[in-house]
C-alpha cells in the first residue's frame, strides 16, 4: 500500500469509528431539507379575518363570501370598528378588513396584527388579491420559476451552502487540529512524507464525504421536494464541487491558526456558520441589507454559491448567467488554498 | 570527538523566553545518552530541533552527519521519534497503528519485525484493541514499536516514562538496553533522576542551559562528601531545625529521610544531641550516598 | 505531630456495583497527623473507597467515621471537615491566584478577613507574595500544585484527601510538594494520599496496599520492606500485586 493510500485509509477509519459524528453528518442534510421543505414553510394558512361593514352592499357581501370560500382564510364574522383593536389585541383575529363607502365609491382598509411581520406581509398580500379580484380592473400576476411559491425552493440552495461549509471547513479543521493536540501531527511531519501528501490525505476523504452528501441532497431535492429536473444539474454539480474545494481550503486555513479543537470549532462556527446563515441571503435577502452589510456579504463564499445555485437550480439558466459567481468562487479558492498551504508548511 | 549527534551553540527563543541558550554537546554512536532536567528545562524544544520540527535561531546541529536545517528530508528517514505524550491514534487498533506508521516510511511491518518483536510481544495478545483503551505501559510499548518500525539509526525519546508506573518504567529501560546492543543510538530525556543512572552519559539541563555532561559515575564522584540522611517521626520540625543550622548548606526531603548537605565543620553527633534536647527525641543522622538527584539539586541551586 | 487520636476509622467497609465487589470488607484506622498512603493498582478500588470516606458515596455494608462523623448518616458534616485535592480538578485556570483561593475558602464558610490573614501568611512561606493577581494558567505547574494544596487546606480541615496529587509533575516539584505535606501534618492535619509513584510511598508514615478490593498489606514502609525482604517499595508492591486479577 502506498503512503497516500494508507493515509486515506486511516482517515476513513477515523470517520467510520466516530459513529455518532458520521450519523449526524449524513442525517443532518436530510433532516434539514425535509424540515425546511415541509414543516417550516413561509406560506400562510388559516388567516382569521373579521370585517367592518359600514354599509352592506352586493359588493361587500360578494367579497365576504369569497373570504368564506377561500381555504387560506377563516372568516370570524362582522364586527364594529370600535371592537377591532380589542379583537386583534386579544389575538382572536389576525386581520380586519374595513369597508367604507365614500361618495358612492367603496374604499377598503386592511388592519393587520404585525407582531409576526412575515405573516402580516403575506396575509396583506392575500387579502388584497381577494379584494382586488372583485374590483373592476383586476391585476394579472404571473409567478415565474416557482409558480406555487414553494418555500422549499428557496431553502435548498441555502441549506447546501451551509452543509458544505459545516462538513468541509469544520470537520477538516477539527480533524487536523486534533492530530496537532495529540502530537501525531508531529510524527507525520518528521516522517519522510511530504507535507503536500499529508494535506491531500486529510482533504480527499472529506471531499468524498461531501460528494456522497451532494448526491443525497440532490436526490432528495429532485424527488421528494419536487424541484424541476433538467440537464443543468451538471452545472449544479460542478459549481458545488468548486464550493466544496473552497470550504476544504478554509478548513485547512483554520487548522493552521487554531491550536485546540474547541478553538477550531469556534473559529469555523463564528467565522463561517453565522455569516452563512445571516449574510448569504439564505434567510434575509442581501438586497434589503444596509449597504455596509451588503459589502461585507461579498466576502462570504456562501453568498456567491447560494446565488449561483438559485439561478442554476430554480431558474435553470445556462452557466453563462452565473459567470461572476463562479469566477469569484474560483478566485477565493485559489487565494485561500495558496495561503493555507503556505501557512501549513511554515517551520517555526 | 565526532558523535552521531553533534549539537553546537544551539539557541532558541520564544519572545522574551530563552528556551535554549548556546546548548552544546555530542552523543557518541551506539550509546544511551540521557538528557536530564525538570519540566520546562528546554528538553522538548531541543527534540523538536533535532527532529526538524523547529529551526534553531543560532548554532548548528547535525544528526548522522546531516544538518537539521539543510538536510532535513534525508534526516527524517534515519531517526525514530517518540514525542512527550504517546502520540498514537486512539481510535485505531494496535495493528492498524503499527501498519500505518510502517507505511509512512514505506516499509512493511514484516521487514523489521525482529527488531520490535521483544517489545511487541505483550501487545500481540490483543491486536484488535483500540490504542486508546491500552494502559499507560502498553501505550508506551506500542509507541516505541511504531517509532522503531523503519529501523532507524537513532532513536529520539522525549520523556518516554512520564505517567507510567514503576514496573513498566523499569521494563522500558531493559528494552532500551537491548536496542543499544543492536547498534541503535538512543537519546532519551527524563525528569526521573533515578533513570539517569541507566544511561552511559548524561547531560544535565536546566532553564535552557547545559549544566554538565559526563558519565553518571563521574558526575556523582564530584558530589560533596558532606551528605547525610536525617530522620525522625516528625519530619517537618526536623527539616526546619536543620535548615536553621549554620553548617547546613541545604536540606530537602528525600523519600523516607531528609538529605542534608553540610560544610566540613558539620558534626552529626553534636547536632543529633542538640535536636534531641529540642524535643525531637528520635532524631537520627547518618552519612548518605549521593545520587544524580542530589547533584542536580546542587547544580540548579548554584545556577540561582 | 502524630498522636493516638483516631481520625479515620472504618470497619468491614464494602461497596458493590451489581455483582462486582469494588471494595471488599476493608478495615483500617488512621491517626491524627498521620501521612497515610493509600496504594493500589488501577482498578483495585482505591477511588471507590476514597469516595465513601469523603461522603460522596454510601457503602453497601460496613461502617466508619471520618473526623468523628459517621460516613453513612453525617456525610454533609464530613464534607465540612475535610479538604480534597486531585490531579484533575484543582483550580480554575482563568481566575487569578487570589480569586481561586477566595472562592474555595468561601465555599468552606471562611470570612473574607480570615481568608486574607491566612493567605498572607501562606504566601509569604511560599514566596508568592507578588502573585495575587496572576492568572492561574500563567503560573508554572509546581506553583499551581502548591496553590491547589493551599486551597484544599486553607480552612484547616481535619483530614486532607489527596487523589494522585503528583501525577505528571517532575521530581523537583514533587519534593517541594512533600515538604508542604510534612508541614500540614506537623500542624495536626491528617493526610490521606493515593499515588502510583511507589518511590513516593516512602514519604508516608504508614501505607496500605489494595489488591482486588481488599487491603493486602498495611504498615510503615520500613516494616513492609523488611517483611517482604525487599529493598524498595517497588519490589514490595510487585510481590503483593503479583496475583491481582483486576489489573490491566
Amino acid at each position: 500500500m502506498s503512503i497516500f493510500q494508507s493515509l486515506i485509509k486511516k482517515e476513513v477509519l477515523h470517520l467510520m469509528r466516530d459513529f455518532r459524528t458520521i450519523t449526524v453528518v449524513l442525517v443532518m442534510p436530510v433532516v434539514l431539507l425535509s424540515l425546511f421543505g415541509f414543516a417550516i414553510s413561509t406560506e400562510v394558512n388559516d388567516v382569521r379575518v373579521v370585517a367592518v361593514v359600514e354599509q352592506s352592499t352586493d359588493e361587500t357581501r360578494q367579497i365576504i363570501d369569497r373570504f368564506r370560500a377561500n381555504s387560506y382564510f377563516t372568516f370570524k364574522g362582522i364586527v364594529t370598528y370600535k371592537e377591532v383593536e380589542n379583537i386583534l389585541r386579544k389575538g382572536e383575529a389576525d386581520a380586519a378588513v374595513v369597508f367604507r363607502t365614500e361618495d358612492g365609491k367603496m374604499k377598503h382598509q386592511i388592519i393587520v396584527d404585525a407582531s409576526n411581520t412575515n405573516m402580516a406581509q403575506t396575509s396583506t398580500a392575500y387579502l388584497e388579491s381577494v379584494i382586488n379580484s372583485a374590483a373592476s380592473v383586476p391585476v394579472v400576476t404571473t409567478t415565474l420559476y416557482n409558480p406555487q411559491l414553494k418555500s422549499a425552493y428557496n431553502f435548498v440552495p441555502g441549506i447546501m451552502g451551509m452543509i458544505f461549509i459545516l462538513i468541509c471547513a469544520m470537520m477538516t479543521s477539527v480533524s487536523i487540529v486534533s492530530e496537532k493536540e495529540s502530537g501525531t501531527m508531529n510524527l507525520l511531519l518528521v516522517s519522510p512524507v511530504r507535507p503536500w501528501t499529508i494535506i491531500l490525505g486529510k482533504l480527499i476523504p472529506y471531499f468524498l464525504l461531501s460528494c456522497i452528501i451532494l448526491v443525497l441532497m440532490l436526490l432528495l431535492s429532485y424527488t421528494v421536494l419536487g424541484l424541476p429536473f433538467s440537464a443543468s444539474v451538471i452545472n449544479v454539480v460542478w459549481v458545488t464541487i468548486l464550493y466544496v474545494v473552497l470550504a476544504l481550503a478554509l478548513g485547512l486555513l483554520i487548522s493552521t491558526v487554531a491550536s485546540t479543537q474547541v478553538s477550531a470549532l469556534l473559529v469555523s462556527g463564528v467565522m463561517f456558520m453565522i455569516p452563512v446563515v445571516l449574510l448569504s441571503g439564505m434567510i434575509f435577502p442581501v438586497e434589503n441589507m444596509p449597504l455596509f452589510l451588503q459589502w461585507f456579504s461579498c466576502i462570504v463564499p456562501a453568498r456567491w454559491y447560494i446565488s449561483a445555485m438559485r439561478v442554476l437550480m430554480i431558474q435553470q439558466l445556462p452557466v453563462g448567467h452565473v459567470l461572476t459567481e463562479v469566477l469569484v468562487l474560483a478566485g477565493m479558492t485559489l487565494g485561500v488554498m495558496t495561503l493555507a498551504i503556505k501557512k501549513f508548511n511554515v517551520k517555526k | 570527538m565526532n558523535g552521531i549527534i553533534e549539537i553546537n551553540q544551539i539557541t532558541k527563543r520564544y519572545g522574551q523566553l530563552v528556551a535554549l541558550d548556546k546548548v552544546t554537546f555530542s552523543v557518541p554512536e551506539g550509546s544511551v545518552f540521557g538528557l536530564i532536567g525538570p519540566d520546562g528545562a528546554g528538553k522538548t524544544t531541543l527534540y523538536q530541533i533535532l527532529t526538524t520540527l523547529l529551526n534553531p535561531e543560532e548554532g548548528v546541529a547535525t544528526v548522522a552527519g546531516l544538518d537539521v536545517v539543510k538536510d532535513y528530508r534525508k534526516l527524517r528517514t534515519v531517526i525514530g521519534y517518540m514525542p512527550e505524550r504517546f502520540s498514537l491514534y486512539p481510535d485505531l487498533t494496535v495493528s492498524e497503528n503499527l501498519h500505518f506508521f510502517a507505511s509512512l516510511f514505506g516499509v512493511n511491518v514484516k521487514d523489521n519485525f525482529d527488531l520490535i518483536a521483544p517489545i511487541f510481544d505483550q501487545l500481540k495478545k490483543y491486536p484488535n484493541r483500540m490504542a486508546g483503551a491500552l494502559s499507560g505501559g502498553m501505550k508506551q510499548k506500542l509507541a516505541l514499536s511504531c517509532a522503531l518500525i523503519h529501523h532507524p539509526k537513532i532513536l529520539l525519546l522525549d520523556e518516554p516514562t512520564t505517567g507510567v508506573d514503576a514496573v513498566s518504567r523499569s521494563e522500558f529501560w531493559d528494552m532500551l538496553a537491548r536496542l543499544k546492543e543492536k547498534g541503535i543510538t538512543i537519546l532519551v530525556s527524563t525528569s526521573y533522576m533515578d533513570e539517569a543512572e541507566r544511561c552511559e552519559r548524561i547531560a544535565l539541563i536546566n532553564k535552557g542551559v547545559i549544566l554538565d555532561v559526563n558519565t553518571p559515575e563521574k558526575l556523582i564522584e564530584r558530589l560533596d562528601k558532606n551528605l547525610y540522611n536525617a530522620s525522625s517521626r516528625d519530619m517537618y520540625p526536623l527539616l526546619e531545625a536543620l535548615r536553621k543550622l549554620p553548617d547546613v548548606k541545604d536540606c530537602y526531603t528525600f523519600g523516607a529521610t531528609l538529605h542534608v548537605v553540610t560544610t566540613d565543620e558539620f558534626n552529626p553527633d553534636a547536632v543529633v544531641n542538640k535536636l534531641r534536647q529540642e524535643g525531637l527525641a528520635d532524631a537520627n543522622i547518618y552519612p548518605a550516598k549521593g545520587n544524580i538527584e542530589d547533584l542536580f539539586i546542587k547544580l540548579a541551586k548554584n545556577d540561582e | 505531630m502524630m498522636n493516638n487520636e483516631v481520625v479515620i476509622s472504618v470497619k468491614d467497609l464494602t461497596k458493590k456495583f451489581g455483582n462486582f465487589i469494588a471494595v471488599d470488607h476493608i478495615t483500617m484506622q488512621v491517626n491524627k497527623g498521620e501521612i497515610f498512603g493509600f496504594l493500589g493498582a488501577n482498578g483495585a478500588g482505591k477511588t471507590t473507597a476514597m469516595r465513601m470516606l469523603c461522603g460522596l458515596s454510601y457503602p453497601t455494608s460496613g461502617s466508619g467515621t471520618v473526623a468523628g462523623y459517621d460516613i453513612v448518616g453525617q456525610a454533609e458534616e464530613i464534607k465540612r471537615h475535610i479538604g480534597y485535592m486531585s490531579q484533575k480538578f484543582s483550580l480554575y485556570e482563568n481566575l487569578t491566584v487570589w480569586e481561586n483561593l477566595n472562592l474555595f475558602a468561601t465555599i468552606y464558610g471562611m470570612s473574607s478577613q480570615s481568608i486574607k490573614e491566612k493567605t498572607d501568611g501562606v504566601f509569604k512561606v511560599l514566596g508568592m507574595e507578588n502573585m495575587w493577581d496572576v492568572l492561574v494558567k500563567e503560573i508554572p505547574l509546581g506553583w499551581k500544585q502548591k496553590l491547589a494544596f493551599t486551597a484544599a487546606t486553607l480552612h484547616t480541615p481535619d483530614v486532607v484527601f489527596l487523589d494522585e496529587p503528583t501525577g505528571g509533575v517532575d521530581p523537583a516539584t514533587r519534593r517541594k510538594f512533600w515538604e508542604m505535606i510534612y508541614q500540614a501534618s506537623s500542624e495536626g492535619m491528617t493526610i490521606f494520599v493515593t499515588t502510583h509513584y511507589l518511590d513516593e510511598a516512602e514519604y508516608c508514615n504508614r501505607i496500605s496496599i489494595m489488591v482486588d478490593g481488599r487491603i493486602k498489606a498495611l504498615d510503615s514502609p520500613a516494616v513492609l520492606k523488611q517483611h517482604y525482604r525487599a529493598s524498595t517499595m517497588d519490589e514490595v508492591f510487585r510481590i503483593i500485586a503479583r496475583d491481582a486479577k483486576r489489573a490491566d
